[in-house]
């Protein structure tokens, strides 16, 4: 970029349309947002009326009283991301928000799986939840319930290897992450 | 009322009920005037109004309930043409909340989508800081509509008032300079286009930038066109002027669109109305676009060279970086001259009548110079004012006040009631239709016991005109539930309200009838039998482009 006022030639054709494109992967959007009543149905809202879908939601405390922390789930393929962020923005009670790259940030979500157990297939399931480095924390005569910890993919996988014992309910809690190294999310 | 007179408010408009009626009880012997209206969307839109024509924020108040619903229309409004407003709602005391308790309804609710922010008070200690953000929130940034919703209790408790001066809203935090690389970049662009437009909207009115608008056009030979909210943000009569753009603009400023090399958008919002059919709009251009909502850029169409912040101060920037350029204006010959030849070829024009009736572009004609053009104009929803954006000509901003992204029939009267308080001084004239000014009506008592001296001059064709325009054109003919049937006697009803009432219906007589028509003190309601089916064109019909304008 030159100074004012010299003449350079700059070609129209050359110049990009820099945003509004769909990034065709999933996004993690770590907010930052005033801890104060109907902020979490202002998010829900602005999602449902510009017709974006949230894959998953996760809401708790930080380490500040006065502000909590949403983590959010969406898919780049269907929504332009920039504008879900930017629409964001313009609610007064979000504070911060940044979208995590996902080589710069680690993210974790906790499922558990209630699996019918019994008798043979007991010892399979805890082979299988030693390989996940899960654990089981409860059993009952006809049943067992698992906790696994990791990112979305594994939760997946492991859903998928003990499916055909019979899967009686599953529950996730939705994704959070933090950004990897010194620097704050 | 002590957070209000400190934010600079003279004038509220509203309803007393049960939930408010400590705030009224404190406006008694405010020293704030209150203009108390007869049904709560006029308070809304008069709120609006006062906004539109002062600059200033617009303050409406309204009790719980069905008080605060009736605003839903005029917050969603301004949300749309971002009008910075104040709404105070009354809501059921605390111990009532959540029980569906008399006149209770969760406006903070149901006004969720459609304000700019809304604060439910819960503390009386709240109050003075939640006004005073209130206030920032609404003109600062992109101005809009704020929620202050305030349980009975709450604003009944004597609290010490001490002054708030300061915001503390690290979500909020409007970006308005606009970067400096990103302006040079753009007065480059400028440079080397050969075909470039100035597209301006409400957002210039709002930025107070007009001034600064007209300086960048004339640092070289920049075609304007303007939004309908942008009309006057470029002064109408000037050689560089287009006319407005969109479905019901000038074939020149459509035409300049579709062909430019370079557009230029400042605080406008690539509304359907303004695009037609997205992915044949403006094919062959690049877009700079300047607005201080980031959201709005690449939202529609996207951007090259987006510029986030104010108008007012970037505008000069950009000129001051094109000026240096010192770029030889010849390049523009042939854009010029191809843009006179549209010009020339297709003027805004309709066949007038042979004999003695009114047209209805001939009517908006004769206002105009019935008011020497200098009126402040306000209109409903519909063909009157399409026309009104057609044929009268705003020489400034802040003269022309109508519902544009929302659309809302029955504006005209309340808007030019807030408008008239605004600047009493200005001569405030509505321009409605005989379908939307029935909406509001009401308002006519309000301006007449208020003594609020507004003309209202009803285009009455006894149809729902536009609608009836659009089955005749793409449904047919089938005249479905637009036929008016029988109006009311639009002179008795003045009448009845206590206003002076008129009737016109012959073309030769109806200039000196709208100008004795605008020398009267009080409010006066003139009733003017335009042609019943007359079309408004130029179109171009829902969901196409530009090359397809039609009449």
């Amino acid at each position: 970029m030159g100074e004012p006022g010299t003449k350079e030639v700059l070609n129209l054709d050359e110049l990009q349309a820099s945003t509004g494109f769909r990034t065709g992967r999933k996004h993690i959007l770590s907010l930052l947002v005033e801890n104060t009543p109907g902020v979490l149905a202002r998010i829900s809202g602005l999602f449902a009326r510009r017709g974006f879908n949230i894959d998953s939601l996760a809401v708790g405390p930080t380490d500040d009283d006065s502000i909590s922390r949403i983590t959010l789930t969406v898919d780049g393929a269907n929504h332009p991301i920039d504008q879900v962020t930017k629409q964001l923005h313009k609610l007064v009670n979000v504070i911060k928000i940044r979208d995590l790259e996902p080589e710069e940030s680690v993210a974790r979500e906790l499922a558990l799986f209630k699996i019918s157990a019994d008798g043979d297939s007991r010892g399979q399931i805890m082979e299988y939840t030693d390989i996940f480095r899960g654990r089981i924390v409860d059993v009952s005569k006809r049943s067992m319930t698992v906790e696994v910890t990791g990112a979305d993919d594994k939760i997946e996988a492991f859903e998928r290897a003990i499916r055909p014992f019979g899967l009686i309910e599953m529950v996730r809690t939705g994704e959070v992450a933090v950004s990897r190294g010194r620097s704050t999310t | 009322m002590e957070c209000l007179k400190a934010e600079g408010v003279e004038h509220v408009f509203g309803i007393p009920g049960g939930a408010n009626l400590p705030t009224y009880d404190a406006l008694y012997d405010a020293g704030v005037r209150h203009i108390q209206c007869r049904h709560e969307q006029g308070a809304g839109h008069a709120a609006e109004g006062y906004a539109k024509a002062s600059g200033r924020v617009g303050v409406a108040l309204a009790t719980s309930g069905p008080g605060a619903t009736n605003l839903v229309t005029p917050i969603a409004d301004a949300m749309m043409d971002s009008v910075p407003t104040v709404f105070i709602t009354g809501q059921v005391r605390t111990d009532l909340l959540g029980t569906d308790g008399f006149q209770e309804a969760d406006v903070t609710g149901i006004t969720m989508p459609v304000v700019k922010h809304s604060i439910m008070i819960q503390d009386p200690l709240q109050i003075p800081e939640a006004i005073h953000e209130a206030f920032h929130i609404a003109r600062t940034g992109r101005p809009g509509p704020v929620l202050v919703d305030i349980p009975q209790d709450l604003s009944r408790a004597d609290i010490p008032y001490e002054p708030v001066d300061s915001v503390n809203l690290p979500g909020y935090q409007p970006t308005t300079e606009g970067n400096t690389k990103q302006i040079r970049l753009a007065a480059k662009a400028l440079a080397n286009s050969r075909r470039p437009v100035i597209y301006a909207g409400g957002g210039v009115i709002n930025a107070d930038a007009s001034k600064e608008l007209v300086e960048l056009c004339e640092s070289d030979r920049f075609p304007v066109t303007c939004t309908l909210m942008g009309l006057g943000g470029f002064p109408a009569p000037h050689k560089q002027w287009l006319g407005m753009l969109g479905m019901h603009g000038t074939r020149a400023a459509n035409y300049a669109m579709d062909e430019a090399d370079l557009i230029v958008c400042v605080g406008a919002r690539f509304d359907d109305r303004i695009t037609g059919k997205l992915s044949e709009f403006a094919p062959r251009a690049k877009f700079i676009h300047i607005d201080i909502d980031p959201a709005e850029i690449s939202k529609n169409v996207p951007a090259h060279i987006p510029i986030v912040g104010d108008a007012k101060n970037i505008l000069p920037k950009l000129t001051a970086e094109y000026r240096a350029l010192e770029t030889d204006g010849s390049r523009l010959d042939g854009w010029s001259e191809r843009i006179h030849g549209w010009q020339e070829k297709y003027p805004l024009g309709y066949e007038d009548s042979d004999d003695s009736e009114i047209k209805p572009q001939f009517m908006v004609e004769a206002l105009y110079e019935a008011t020497g053009g200098d009126a402040i104009l306000t209109s409903d929803v519909g063909q009157h004012q399409m026309w009104a954006a057609q044929y009268f000509h705003f020489k400034g901003p802040r003269r022309w006040i109508n519902s544009g992204g929302l659309g809302t029939m029955g504006f005209g009267l309340p808007s030019a009631m807030g408008a008239k308080v605004a600047r009493p001084d200005d001569q405030v004239v509505c321009l409605a239709g005989d379908g939307s000014v029935i909406m509001n009506i009401q308002e006519l008592a309000t301006c007449v016991t208020e003594n609020i001296p507004v003309k209202t001059f009803i285009m009455n064709n006894g149809y729902l005109g536009m609608v009836r325009q659009w089955q005749e054109l793409f449904w047919d003919g089938r005249y479905s539930s637009v036929d008016m049937g029988s109006s009311p006697d639009w002179v008795k009803l003045a009448e009845a309200f206590g206003a002076k009432g008129m009737r016109l219906e012959d073309k030769g007589e109806l200039l000196d009838g709208m100008k004795s028509a605008l020398a009267e003190d009080g409010p006066v309601v003139v009733d003017v039998r335009v042609t019943p089916e007359e079309n408004c064109y130029p179109m171009i019909p829902a969901g196409q482009a530009a090359r397809d304008m039609v009449g």
